[in-house]
């Protein structure tokens, strides 16, 4: 019966959703009032009807409901239920599910946090993620409905694949959708301007916040993806360029652009047309991603041909989206005027130059993404484009960025001078070039790659501090302090995402340049040192999870004598589907991480074991949360928050709360 | 005799207390082994290089390898006869041949293209601009934009 309930809560969601993407736009279009009005409470009642069938997949879930195709295929009875309800969002089928819940979920924001809009932007913005919200239920009410029925029903699950058994799959999934989805939000801003013809400071003003958010999930959910990576596969690394983390990694790139450019356009007017090109490259990138990953079409071309009928859906779909936005881009976006004018050497030319130098990027990474698929496609032979090849490419192209990154703060908008800037940053730039050479000599080793890191995060922090003096200096405060203390939340917001990106860069320098790993033979009781770490083995033994068996190796680890921490590692052979994983034991540090993956067992209870000393990796996803804290602190600024003060203070006398510090 | 047989039956037990030792035989060949596998492809595996997997395949393949080391092959030799038997499929720096110029020129392509589009927007927008910033009625008209729905909420 509920699996029942959810399908038909799908199918009026899908009604619904027909009459929110229809009836506001064509109401924003004759100036009716009354159809314009119809968006609000449609978006609302399709957030509920889609939270219900999402309920729904997640009860089937929790019952062990195996007469629901899609729980059969993706639980067991044995699998915990923090697991099995995780399980709703690992197939197809079911992210589809979360992927739709989720942008109802934006769409429901939009209706609470857009009463500042004048009605016809909120109309058609509403109408527009309406839209996209059918082109998903259809596709999963025709070719992958998650509630489909196996009759009879299975006796047991065939469970979650292993990998996927991970507190990783609980929140990686939903943060990096709430990202993707996000930018529908800037997307629907975007056609929603271009349809109403008014791509105006307003617009950007209010596309800026949604966009930053959204970017902010997206920046936790690829760094949860890649922590996730690193303990979970047992071999250490952090990012691999894998087309399924490439395809999270390119709307990010988009974004990034989208939002600087959106400052551009909010601040000085300028960039209109570029910004929503932006906005829907970054949308583009985000249905790309989910279907890159969730057709199948990675693992083979020719899985994708033999379920024609979803393939053709999807590619019909982006066809659509795509298209359809980029002919009203081509149709409305010359008569867009161009805002404020500049010179070679500005701020604005500097963040142009980023923009052009991400989007570069972006289209690199689709191009090794896409290029395999295709030539295996077009019958021209296999090949693996992997790390190699994006090293290569990605290196020479973010140099440059991050050099004008560090530049374009400083930059007075409009029109800056080179000398000027020069002089600004002289010793900005002695300082990274002296870091850059003689750092990696006090700590033992010299390369190119290691010096270039250095120069570079150096530089971000150095011309930061720079900033931070110029603007206080300008502030005319009277003392340093009380200077700092005037500068905008949204200014700090900036200050920490470029901290969070130099963080970033010292992590994967400093791993890069200094992991020391060891694959061993390990008698019980034997020793082995890296690091300045000594790793005693002492033993394995077997120990029973819920849907497991496993070896638990005891790794006792000392420093100069002291002991340090005790690691279990772990290798585990789930019986439901016969794989075997390994479960790493790390021991997480500011400075350095230890690892310790279990290999094979030999004789005499010896085993093979890899070690790792990882000098500051955690860094790098400490960079990632620093951006986003960046992200959120940007958004917290008094310019958005002003427009909320404004309302509760128009409010009637009486309506208002019996809250002084309202005022 | 007594104590002879203690010290015999210990023996084991003393040469485990000790360092252990690397998996691999000749840690010189294992460096370069592992040099040779980072920008290899296991064939069984998702998308995996041949040094990290686990799978039987790779196991056997890194032997392979091991064993053409041993035999004092260069490194492009070891390559070239995998590619013979596998095909490109098993690089992950994918050759430069006529098939994949297109990749390897592309990133490069794109950047001169955007470079290019870049200074032409920036000169023709220096050209066409008749200095028109937000003026102070754009402004006036944001704030009444944006406090436009208070009035009616």
């Amino acid at each position: 019966m509920i699996p029942e309930v959810g399908h038909f809560a799908l199918i009026l969601a899908l009604c619904v959703a027909l009459v929110q993407g229809i009836l506001p736009i064509y109401g924003a279009a004759t100036g009716s009032p009354v159809l314009m009005s119809v968006a609000k409470p449609a978006a609302r009642t399709q957030f509920l009807l889609v939270l219900i069938a999402f309920c729904c997949l997640g009860y089937a879930f929790a019952d062990k409901d195996f007469s629901v195709l899609y729980v059969a295929a993706n639980a067991n009875s044995k699998l915990p239920l923090h697991y099995r309800l995780a399980a709703i969002w690992g197939a197809h089928e079911g992210s589809l599910l979360l992927w739709t819940f989720i942008l109802t979920l934006w769409m429901f924001a939009v209706t609470l946090f857009s009463t500042h809009l004048p009605e016809t932007m909120r109309a058609r913005i509403l109408g527009v993620m309406g839209l996209v919200s059918v082109g998903f239920l259809l596709f999963m009410l025709t070719v992958s409905n998650p509630f489909e029925r196996l009759i009879p029903a299975a006796p047991d699950g065939r469970d979650l694949n292993p990998l996927l058994q991970d507190p990783g799959m609980v929140m990686h999934p939903p943060m990096l959708y709430m990202g993707y989805v996000g930018f529908s939000v800037a997307f629907a801003f975007a056609i929603a301007a271009l349809l109403g013809g008014n791509l105006d400071a307003a617009w950007a003003r209010w596309s800026r916040p949604w966009t930053t958010v959204a970017w902010c999930f997206l920046t936790v959910g690829i760094a949860l993806g890649s922590g996730w990576a690193y303990y979970e596969l047992g071999w250490g690394g952090w990012w691999f360029w894998d087309p399924v983390e490439n395809a999270s990694f390119m709307p990010w790139l988009a974004g990034t652009a989208l939002m600087h450019s959106l400052a551009v356009t909010d601040k000085r007017g300028g960039f209109k047309v570029w910004t929503v090109l932006l906005a829907i490259m970054a949308f583009s990138l985000s249905l790309l991603g989910t279907f890159l990953v969730r057709s199948g079409v990675l693992t083979s071309v020719h899985a994708f041909a033999t379920d024609p009928k979803r393939g053709l859906f999807i590619l019909a779909f982006l066809a659509v989206v795509i298209g359809g936005s980029l002919l009203l881009y081509a149709w409305r976006a010359p008569r867009v005027g161009l805002g404020g004018g500049f010179d070679l050497v500005s701020r604005e030319s500097m963040l142009l130059a980023n923009n052009v130098l991400l989007v570069v990027a972006m289209g690199s990474v689709l191009l090794g993404t896409l290029y395999p698929l295709f030539l295996d496609a077009l019958g021209l032979g296999k090949i693996s484009v992997g790390p190699p090849y994006f090293d290569t490419v990605f290196v020479p192209l973010m140099t440059p960025a991050i050099f004008l990154m560090g530049i374009g703060p400083i930059a007075q908008w409009k029109k800056a001078s080179l000398p000027v800037l020069a002089m600004q940053l002289r010793w900005a730039f002695g300082a990274s070039v002296a870091t850059a050479l003689l750092l990696p000599f006090v700590l033992g080793k010299w390369t190119p790659l290691l010096s270039l890191g250095l120069l570079l995060s150096a530089w971000i922090v150095t011309t930061t501090l720079v900033n931070i003096r110029e603007r206080v200096s300008h502030l005319s405060a009277k003392n340093f302090m009380s200077g700092l203390s005037a500068l905008p939340r949204a200014y700090w917001g900036m200050v920490l995402a470029h901290c969070g990106i130099a963080v970033f860069i010292v992590g994967v320098t400093m791993v890069k340049g200094f992991e020391v790993e060891q694959d061993l033979r390990m008698n019980v009781g034997e020793t082995a040192t890296i690091g300045g770490y000594t790793f005693r083995f002492d033993g394995a033994q077997d120990v029973k999870g819920p849907n497991y068996r496993a070896a638990r190796g005891t790794v006792a680890v000392s420093k100069d004598g002291r002991e340090v921490t005790v690691m279990y590692p772990e290798k585990r052979l789930y019986s439901v589907q016969n794989q075997a994983m390994t479960e790493a034991a790390i021991d997480s540090g500011l400075w350095r991480d230890l690892y310790v993956s279990l290999g094979e067992p030999l004789e005499n209870g010896a085993w093979s074991v890899r070690l790792y000393h990882k000098p500051f990796v955690d860094w790098i996803w400490g960079g990632c949360l620093i951006m986003a804290l960046g992200g959120l602190l940007a958004v917290s600024d008094r310019r958005y928050r002003l427009v909320w003060r404004r309302e509760r203070l128009e409010e009637p006398e009486a309506l208002r709360p019996p809250d002084k510090s309202a005022a | 005799m007594k104590w002879l047989m203690l010290v015999v039956l210990l023996m084991p037990g003393l040469a485990w207390a000790g360092e252990a030792k690397p998996l691999a035989e000749d840690p010189v060949a294992e460096a370069r082994l592992k040099h040779l596998a980072v920008e290899l492809r296991c064939l069984v595996c998702q998308n995996q290089t041949l040094a990290d997997s686990n799978a039987p395949l790779a196991e056997d393949l890194r032997r392979e390898v091991r064993e053409m080391i041993a035999k004092n092959m260069s490194d492009q030799e070891i390559i070239d006869f995998l590619v013979q038997r596998y095909g490109d499929f098993v690089l992950y720096r994918p050759p430069v041949k006529a098939t994949t110029t297109l990749l390897w020129i592309g990133p490069f392509l794109l950047l001169v293209g955007g470079g290019i589009a870049l200074v032409l927007v920036l000169r023709r927008r220096g050209q066409a601009m008749t200095d028109t910033p937000v003026t102070d009625e754009e402004h006036r008209r944001v704030e009444q934009l944006l406090s436009q729905g208070e009035r009616r909420s």
